[in-house]
């Protein structure tokens, strides 16, 4: 199914949002998720199930003041 | 020492990360600035890169992750909770822009993400303006810090509103208080220490200076300084001249 990574189309097969993480290549990355702009925490991943057509946030630590 | 949500903090700088010439220079001018906290956003990951991740890390610093660039209380909230589960802290300091130009805070969506952070058991560090109105309101929501800014973020003009700022530390003596933004030179820095602000958080003025480790010692010997001068409480100013050398026993010559 297509689903939006960070706003680009992407193919995934998994449906569980942590076997997505793990098929996208984020596997041991320290990353923060949000599914149609709700937040999903690490500890619900292997819960949340993802739909055809959601928007999938991937966020990391970057440099800010 | 000052403690903010009970975490003892041994400096009164507070750094932020970005728009350093390099992460090399970032490292050193941080360790030369002698901070307490870095500050830190979440933004996009492409897939792989640690290498931010890991030099956080390596500083041994309180992390602070900010909502910058959100612009309501909806979107601050969600990136609060993802900055959580990310840098495991309950810290967050709390954006939410209300004017593009001038990055000024909107006091009403501040108060809204306020309110909501904290009754989700975050330690929230509101980005403010020093209404004094909205600050009673972010205190009454159970933020023990507040974060008025100097002046507009980047800007570099010191402490526009001096009074409304002593006005702040008049009125929340019991409440930490740190300029947040607008902080240029060190100077600025030390005003606002000799105002009596429990820290001061600043970026720009380390980072796009022309030596960010040179410029980052200054401000820690000016912040220094500036506190040092509050606890040995300045005398008051007056407008009349007051000779500080004794008339008394002055020689009659002429």
């Amino acid at each position: 199914m297509t689903i939006f990574l960070n706003g680009e189309p992407v193919e995934v097969t998994s449906d569980c949002l942590a076997d997505i993480l793990r098929e996208l290549g984020y596997g041991e990355s320290k990353v923060a998720t949000a599914i149609n702009e709700s937040f999903v925490a690490t500890s619900e991943r292997s819960r949340h199930i993802v739909a055809a057509g959601d928007r999938l946030e991937v966020l990391t630590a970057m440099q800010g003041g | 020492m000052t403690d903010f949500y009970g975490v003892s903090l041994p400096t009164r700088l507070m750094l932020g990360t970005a728009q350093y010439p390099s992460p090399e220079i970032l490292q050193r001018a941080i360790k030369a600035s002698n901070a307490s906290v870095a500050t830190v956003s979440l933004r996009r990951e492409g897939v792989g890169g640690r290498g931010f991740h890991d030099l956080l890390a390596g500083l041994n610093l309180r992390i602070l992750p900010n909502t910058a660039g959100c612009h309501s209380a909806r979107e601050a909230v969600t990136t609060a909770q993802m900055a959580r589960d990310l840098f495991e802290t309950n810290w967050i300091k709390l954006e939410v822009i209300g004017d593009n130009d001038s990055l000024q805070p909107d006091p009403f969506g501040l108060l809204e993400a306020a309110e909501r952070l904290c009754a989700l058991g975050f330690e929230v560090f509101p980005y403010t303006t020093e209404d004094l109105v909205l600050c009673e309101r972010l205190v009454e929501a159970g933020c023990q810090v507040l974060m008025p800014w100097g002046a507009p973020i980047g800007s570099g003009l010191g402490l526009n509103n001096e009074y409304g700022l002593r006005s702040l530390r008049q009125r929340f003596a019991d409440i930490r208080l740190v300029i947040d933004a607008g902080i240029g030179v060190p100077s600025h820095a030390a005003r606002a220490m000799e105002l009596g602000f429990d820290a001061v958080l600043l970026n720009t003025a380390v980072a796009r200076c022309g030596d960010p480790v040179a410029m980052a010692t200054a401000f820690a010997s000016a912040i220094d300084a500036g506190h040092k001068a509050f606890e040995a409480i300045p005398f008051e100013p007056r407008d009349m001249a007051v000779p500080s050398t004794p008339v008394i026993g002055k020689a009659f010559l002429g």
